[in-house]
């Protein structure tokens, strides 16, 4: 078992990381373990804990603006939120449950270090858009900070968004700071039913076209909505298309009947009450619906909303693949039977010819040590890429292979 | 005003000018190279207008090849590039020096492709912002940024400083508003970073390359968002017996759950010219006035318009005043809008662009004003106040060496308190030469470092837009051509 090292400052990260870049030992950085599962599998000589760092350090609501401790449970910076009225917008996704690690581990940091945001992503931005700015310790065991705590900030580099989706590999975080936003009054489902792939992506881009501001576009296929939960869809036996409505109580009435009156021609929907729809939409940020099975691995692909479904065609050509499309189908969330490569060769082909890019999320350790768990580079970009990684951590310590295997 | 300093020109690159114009000529053609004195002129400053240099050479290309054979040629040939869009920078963000080509890519403005099903828009960069929206509005789209200059600012622009303008606080700035980038290094190279997928693989490059000041490359196309138009939308005045109460307010329009589409602030001088200016209907009797634009169906812009002005009752308001139509909207905005003009003719000015918190609004109007009088200097303040976005205007007489003098310090004073205050440097504007040296303020120095080591490995020999963003002091090394063999870089 690797040493462990859990600081419980900023300034005892800082100083472990020093002695650590000094000796040249590899670090697997972690938070409370929610992400363990997940990525290439790094190699290391220690492993290093934000858990020890703890705690919101600024919260002004009336400029919904917070900063917090990078190791700082999501869980509970959403608690202190909500006793606001506030929210972290752009939903963060936990993957705890579905990669076999802990659920509600997630911290802030492994958020931003992923930059995996759910279903409201497609109104509000992701957790890098709702970034204002970082601290963070790079592999040369120097501190630095970017951005700040106002929502417009242009001075120099925008390091702090650079860091996000860069899985520790970079820096580790040790302070975030971010927008919140007010929770909505209320909120609606309409859940359109029978609906095959690409009519369904068509509807959801018809929604999303309209001025109603629809806060969530996901598709389900049949056998995927056999997996929800919500008692009033859970029998319905045929595919759902979901669109969210979140606004004031005044407002939410007039714009569901909007919405119904722009996507007539796609059927009646079935409608979710505000209680419904919060657990409906919850199940989607723990992916309830893609349950931790040693027997399947799972995608996450990106890409243009039309081309999801022929994404998801092409690859159900060779596997029993069962997705669903979140982001309106900008985002499609993949099961494919476990096998030797998770399907790699034959989702990454399908996904090449159409654009995007996909990421195994949840595989066995050995694939994941021998498939390319990120999208491949290209020639240009990964040189950039390597420049990047030298310049923050010229010895390669910082999750050494977690995103590419020789880097 | 004396005291930015520009670097000294290299003599020995202006020495080998006819070589390197004959050497462009020939890989780009005679038609895209402005050689005499008179053309090269128009190019000697962008909207920071006190400090001008006449570049040695000025490049006009038309396609992404070009800019990638300029650049590549430049680059063998050690020159430096200063890539320019509309020249419409606050911050001398595109001033040229005398050694140095000037890459200005107006003649880029083609729309690539639009895809409404996706609702994203590929486009040359040279197009101006509000081009983007009057090819997609009739379809229902807009493109969100909306930079005070969008009439004549390029996309490119808007990507080099990451700008945006009033309605930034509900659909976010330029970097939440891009896909994706087509790029060239200073080597040549053609680089894609990001692409039409609303997530990027690997390492978010786009974040760094937005905003950078065209400092890592040049940007010669973008994907951008396009949003769905409101259903309408409509603003109300609330004028204030004092900027307290104007700030008050506005945390208060928050607090409640609201967030309007656009807060702006005018203090009293800023809304005597502008009404002058304008006649937009702005009551002359306050100290503080806010425009609050919120959108919505008709219906709901009613019903939040009344709980704004419910809210704004608690802040014993001497006007409210809710838009009844569309001309008396566009009145409203178009003052607004049009302020930096409007005091423009009657002083010139210098236009500031710091950030703070927005509870330290009072507090920090307070001061401006004090130390605008310290140097016997007035001061007309405008700001995005959902944003805490502030642009006081320091009025000076710029044919008084002494006056530009003040207003510069004066200006750097303020800046400087809004980093103290907890904001930053520049919301919109940039840094480029204005705030380099400032960068101190805000930054440590292994901040600074950073940041320096991500423009190294884009650009190793610093010929990009160089003595811009970082202080002179810092990049000397870098600048020389040295960085990659410094051991900071290593």
């Amino acid at each position: 078992m690797s040493e462990l090292f859990r600081p419980a400052a900023e300034w005892e990260l800082q100083s472990m990381i020093a002695r650590l870049a000094r000796e040249k030992r590899g670090i697997e950085v972690v938070g409370h373990g929610a992400l363990r599962n997940t990525g290439r599998v790094a190699s290391s000589d220690v492993v290093l804990t934000t858990s020890g760092l703890k705690g919101v350090t600024l919260y002004e609501p009336t400029e919904l603006v917070m900063s917090a401790r990078s190791g700082t449970p999501v869980y509970e910076i959403e608690s202190v939120l909500a006793a606001r009225g506030q929210m972290l917008a752009f939903e963060p996704v936990d993957l705890g449950p579905t990669t076999g690690a802990p659920g509600g581990a997630l911290s802030i940091g492994g958020v931003f270090a992923t930059n995996f945001s759910g279903s409201r992503r497609i109104s509000v931005g992701s957790a890098r858009d709702n970034l204002l700015g970082v601290r963070a310790v790079n592999g040369r065991g120097e501190l630095f900070k970017s951005g700040g705590r106002v929502m417009k900030n242009v001075a120099g580099l925008d390091v702090a968004r650079g860091l996000t989706g860069s899985w520790g590999t970079l820096a580790v975080m040790t302070e975030v700071t971010f927008k919140v936003a007010p929770l909505p009054q209320t909120m609606q489902t309409l859940a359109f039913v029978g609906l095959p792939d690409d009519l369904a992506i068509e509807a959801l881009s018809v929604a999303m076209a309209t001025p109603l501001e629809v806060s969530g576009a996901v598709h389900l296929p049949k056998n995927c909505a056999e997996r929800l939960k919500v008692a009033k869809l859970k029998h319905v036996g045929q595919s759902l298309t979901l669109l969210r409505l979140e606004t004031f109580s005044t407002s939410i009435d007039e714009r569901k009947e909007k919405l119904k009156a722009a996507l007539k021609v796609y059927g009646n929907p079935i409608e979710l009450d505000p209680e419904e729809t919060f657990s409906l939409w919850s199940e989607f940020r723990t992916l309830s619906v893609m349950p931790f099975s040693t027997d399947t691995s799972l995608w996450r692909i990106s890409t243009l909303p039309t081309k999801a479904p022929e994404i998801v065609a092409a690859i159900q050509k060779f596997m029993d693949a069962v997705a669903f499309y979140d982001w309106s189908g900008a985002l499609v969330w993949l099961e494919v039977p476990a096998a030797a490569d998770a399907g790699a060769a034959d989702v990454r082909r399908a996904v090449a010819v159409r654009g995007g890019h996909a990421t195994l999320i949840r595989a066995e350790p050995e694939i994941r040590s021998t498939v390319d768990v990120f999208e491949p580079l290209k020639p240009e970009i990964e040189r950039l890429t390597r420049g990047i990684k030298s310049a923050f951590d010229p010895n390669g310590l910082l999750n050494r292979g977690r995103m590419y295997a020789d880097f | 005003m004396p005291h930015i300093e520009l670097p000294e020109p290299d003599v020995g690159v202006l020495r080998r000018l006819p070589i390197l114009i004959e050497g462009l000529k020939s890989r780009v053609g005679q038609d895209l190279l402005i050689v005499d004195e008179d053309g090269r002129r128009a190019y000697e400053t962008d909207a920071f207008t006190s400090y001008r240099r006449v570049p040695m050479l000025v490049v006009l290309p038309r396609t992404t090849e070009e800019v990638s054979k300029i650049l590549k040629y430049c680059h063998e040939n050690d020159v430096k590039v200063i890539p320019r869009g509309a020249g419409t920078s606050l911050c001398g963000g595109s001033l040229p020096t005398e050694d140095a080509i000037v890459l200005c890519i107006s003649k880029m403005n083609r729309v690539i492709e639009i895809d409404y099903a996706n609702r994203l828009a590929r486009l040359e960069a040279g197009i101006t912002n509000l081009q983007i929206t009057a090819q997609v509005a009739a379809e229902g789209f807009f493109y969100a940024p909306d930079p005070s200059s969008q009439l004549a600012c390029t996309l490119a622009g808007n990507l080099a400083m990451n700008s945006g303008g009033a309605h930034c606080l509900k659909y976010g700035v330029t970097t939440h508003n891009i896909l994706g980038v087509k790029m060239v290094l200073i080597d040549g190279t053609v680089v894609e970073i990001g692409g039409s997928a609303l997530e990027r693989n690997g390492y978010d490059l786009l974040s760094l390359v937005i905003g950078s000041e065209g400092q890592l490359g040049v940007i010669t196309e973008a994907t951008v968002k396009l949003v769905p138009s409101p259903e309408g939308a409509r603003p109300m005045m609330i004028g204030f017996r004092s900027p307290e109460a104007a700030g008050s307010c506005v945390s208060a329009i928050i607090a409640a759950g609201i967030i309007p589409v656009a807060i702006e602030y005018m203090d009293h001088a800023a809304i005597e010219v502008c009404e002058a200016f304008a006649g937009a209907g702005y009551p002359l009797d306050v100290e503080a006035l806010l425009i609050v634009e919120v959108e919505g169906s008709e219906s709901e812009i009613g019903i939040l318009l009344g709980r704004i002005a419910e809210i704004a009752a608690r802040f014993d308001p001497k006007t409210v005043q809710i838009s009844a139509d569309a001309d008396q909207s566009a009145r409203i905005w178009a003052g607004r809008k049009a302020a930096f003009g409007a005091i423009g003719r009657i002083s010139d000015y210098l236009c500031m662009d710091g950030t703070i918190p927005l509870a330290q609004l009072p507090h920090a109007l307070t001061r401006i004003s004090q130390i605008c009088a310290e140097y016997g200097l007035k001061v007309a303040n405008i700001f995005h106040a959902g944003d805490g976005n502030l642009h006081p205007l320091i009025l000076y007489d710029a044919n008084s060496p002494e006056e530009a003098n003040n207003a510069e310090m004066a200006g750097e004073a303020i800046l400087k308190l809004c980093v103290e205050l907890g904001g930053c440097l520049t919301g919109e504007h940039g840094v480029g030469i204005e705030k380099r040296e400032l960068m101190t303020t805000q930054f440590s120095a292994t901040d600074l470092t950073v940041q320096m080591r991500i423009k190294t490995v884009f650009d190793p020999t610093w010929r990009l837009n160089p003595a811009k963003v970082f202080p002179l002091a810092f990049s000397d090394v870098m600048r020389a051509g040295n960085a990659a063999s410094t051991p900071e870089a290593a």
